[in-house]
């Protein structure tokens, strides 16, 4: 088993040739990329009848249309984590990370381009997915105004900085910032009324993989209901395994935390795969937002 | 005499090992990273080599690359100072300590680098951050500063509460961590050249009436120059192409030319402008050391 930082670098490893590789676990927008790419088998549903399992809405997916090539893991949401004693109430807009000086120096935002120019986007009442120049551009320069009270773009750690009382309210992956929860009463999760990103981690078989069968069965035993309701209890994110949410706890079941209100949820948006020229787009508005 | 071309046998039974290893190592990737600087993408993974200078006027045609390589620049030449300066006198303590203590002190100095950079990086951080270390240590100072005068009779809480410092997620804190990093490369070839230094200079030089700031001026810094200058090329260019450090201990605008680079080769999925960009160091390296040996050359060729 190998582990990564990021889909980046999942990508790139995978870009010169499959290492060795049986099963990989990309984010959506990247199941859709690896597809352009061509890295990935399809998959051979009867040997997976677990897929069965699966929720209604998991059962299929835009990026990925009749699941040829994946099968969802798990799925969440990006939203604010803050800490209750130095909030005044529920933030519960992007306003307070990304236009609201109440926190100047105790906030923190996620660290890379996607996420904070789309949360941006998503702020100022756009899709999340834009690939308009314009209102990049908008993005952009909302973020490079907000600059001077933001303290960190946090690569993944906002929890930390959050338990470690370095920020007050930070940017970050509901799961993350689940986990510091249980330890810390005092800090608390929401995901914005303008709705976030949401994320689908899936398991897919890459191209030239030693062990095809071996990774079937594999992906069979993770979509099992129990084996699914153990995972998701105990790292805290919500499954997407109908199967699974019979045999889970009623306390994971009920904590919106984990699984938010599905008005929320129609509010927010997954990430799609932008093209080349858009990535190179948010890249260079990245570039100017670190530099100004 | 024998020379080497009597015995090629031997020449090249010790010279191949090393050969290879440069030219599988370094010479093919370096030349792999060349060609993709002027090459384009043709699509999500390919990419043609194709002559074209586009990545280069990209970097050198947007002011924002500039900049963000010109404050690469300003930090690892300020790093690079710090560590000058703060290593010196280390390497002056272990170059004239005693035998005995000499192994263990020059231990001490690479010790760190038994532990994992990321590792110490991440040390830092709890040394640093609002309810860090420092600021421990300091409110305990303060706290009994506070007592203290409490206790002489000027009322409780004289200098107020304590306020933390604010030391992680700017440039000091790159400088800071990048000089805790870089050190023990600047201490080592200047310990080297001082205990190369005839100690009966500095001996000559003081009984001819020189004071020792003078002594230190004058004989010692003039000598130990070569020491002086591996130690800032030893430090000075993996400052220059670090993306560590800033990411970890830097703020909203730490972001140096590394960073950049990095994210050319991952989330930007851009390898021909993050080769280019890495070539653009490269030749600014390379010219800066060619400089230099012009420099060295010219000045020795004075003193004979």
């Amino acid at each position: 088993m190998d582990l990564y930082a990021d889909n980046d670098e999942l990508f790139a490893k995978l870009k010169e040739g499959n290492p060795g590789y049986d099963v990989i676990v990309p984010t959506n927008d990247y199941v859709e990329r690896m597809l352009t790419a061509n890295m990935l088998e399809p998959l051979d549903h009867s040997q997976i009848p677990n897929m069965a399992n699966l929720d209604k809405p998991f059962q299929d997916a835009a990026f990925d249309p009749g699941r040829k090539h994946s099968v969802p893991y798990m799925w969440g949401t990006i939203c604010v984590g803050w800490r209750k004693s130095k909030v005044d109430g529920t933030p519960d807009s992007w306003k307070v990370l990304y236009d609201d000086d109440k926190h100047a120096g105790k906030m923190s935002l996620l660290g890379d381009a996607q996420n904070v120019i789309g949360h941006a986007l998503k702020y100022l009442g756009m899709s999340l997915n834009s690939k308009d120049p314009a209102e990049v551009k908008k993005a952009e320069e909302l973020i490079i105004a907000q600059k001077k009270n933001i303290k960190v773009f946090a690569d993944d750690n906002g929890q930390d900085l959050l338990a470690s009382g370095e920020v007050d309210i930070c940017q970050e992956w509901n799961g993350d910032i689940l986990q510091v929860m249980e330890e810390d009463k005092d800090i608390g999760l929401v995901v914005p009324k303008e709705g976030g990103l949401l994320w689908q981690d899936c398991l897919c078989i890459p191209k030239g993989a030693p062990h095809p069968m071996n990774a079937h069965a594999f992906l069979n035993f993770i979509l099992d209901g129990e084996v699914g309701a153990k995972i998701g209890e105990f790292i805290n994110y919500a499954t997407p395994n109908a199967a699974a949410k019979k045999h889970a706890s009623k306390e994971y079941l009920s904590n919106t935390s984990i699984f938010p209100s599905d008005d929320i949820i129609a509010k927010c948006e997954s990430a799609v795969y932008l093209g080349e020229d858009a990535t190179r787009l948010y890249d260079e508005a990245w570039t100017r937002i670190q530099a100004a | 005499m024998e020379t080497w071309k009597q015995s090629k046998a031997v020449f090249w039974t010790l010279a191949t090992p090393g050969t290879l290893w440069l030219a599988i190592f370094f010479v093919a990737p370096l030349a792999i990273i060349w060609g993709l600087s002027f090459a384009e993408k043709t699509s999500i993974v390919d990419t043609e080599i194709t002559g074209t200078l586009s990545n280069y006027i990209r970097a050198l045609g947007t002011p924002v690359y500039l900049k963000i390589i010109w404050k690469s620049i300003w930090i690892s030449a300020l790093a690079t100072l710090m560590c000058l300066i703060i290593a010196f006198p280390i390497a002056f303590v272990v170059a004239f300590a005693p035998d005995k203590w000499k192994p263990i002190l020059l231990m001490a100095v690479i010790l760190p680098f038994w532990i994992n950079l990321l590792i110490r990086t991440y040390a830092l951080i709890s040394v640093f951050r609002t309810r860090g270390f420092v600021n421990f240590g300091l409110e305990w100072l303060w706290d009994g500063a506070n007592s203290i005068l409490a206790f002489i009779g000027l009322g409780p809480a004289v200098l107020g509460a304590f306020e933390p410092l604010q030391m992680l997620y700017n440039n000091f804190a790159v400088i800071a961590g990048l000089v805790y990093v870089y050190m023990p490369f600047m201490v080592l070839p200047l310990y080297a050249t001082i205990e190369r230094l005839d100690k009966s200079f500095l001996e000559a030089s003081l009984d001819l009436g020189a004071s020792q700031a003078r002594t230190f001026w004058s004989v010692v810094f003039p000598l130990t120059m070569p020491g002086i200058v591996s130690g800032i090329i030893l430090v000075f260019i993996p400052c220059l192409g670090s993306f560590l450090t800033p990411d970890l201990l830097g703020g909203t605008n730490a972001t140096m030319i590394g960073n950049v680079i990095e994210r050319q080769f991952k989330a930007a999925n851009d390898w021909p402008f993050g080769a280019a960009l890495s070539f653009l160091l490269m030749y600014a390296t390379f010219g800066a050391l060619a400089l230099r040996s012009l420099f060295a050359g010219r000045k020795s060729g004075m003193e004979v």
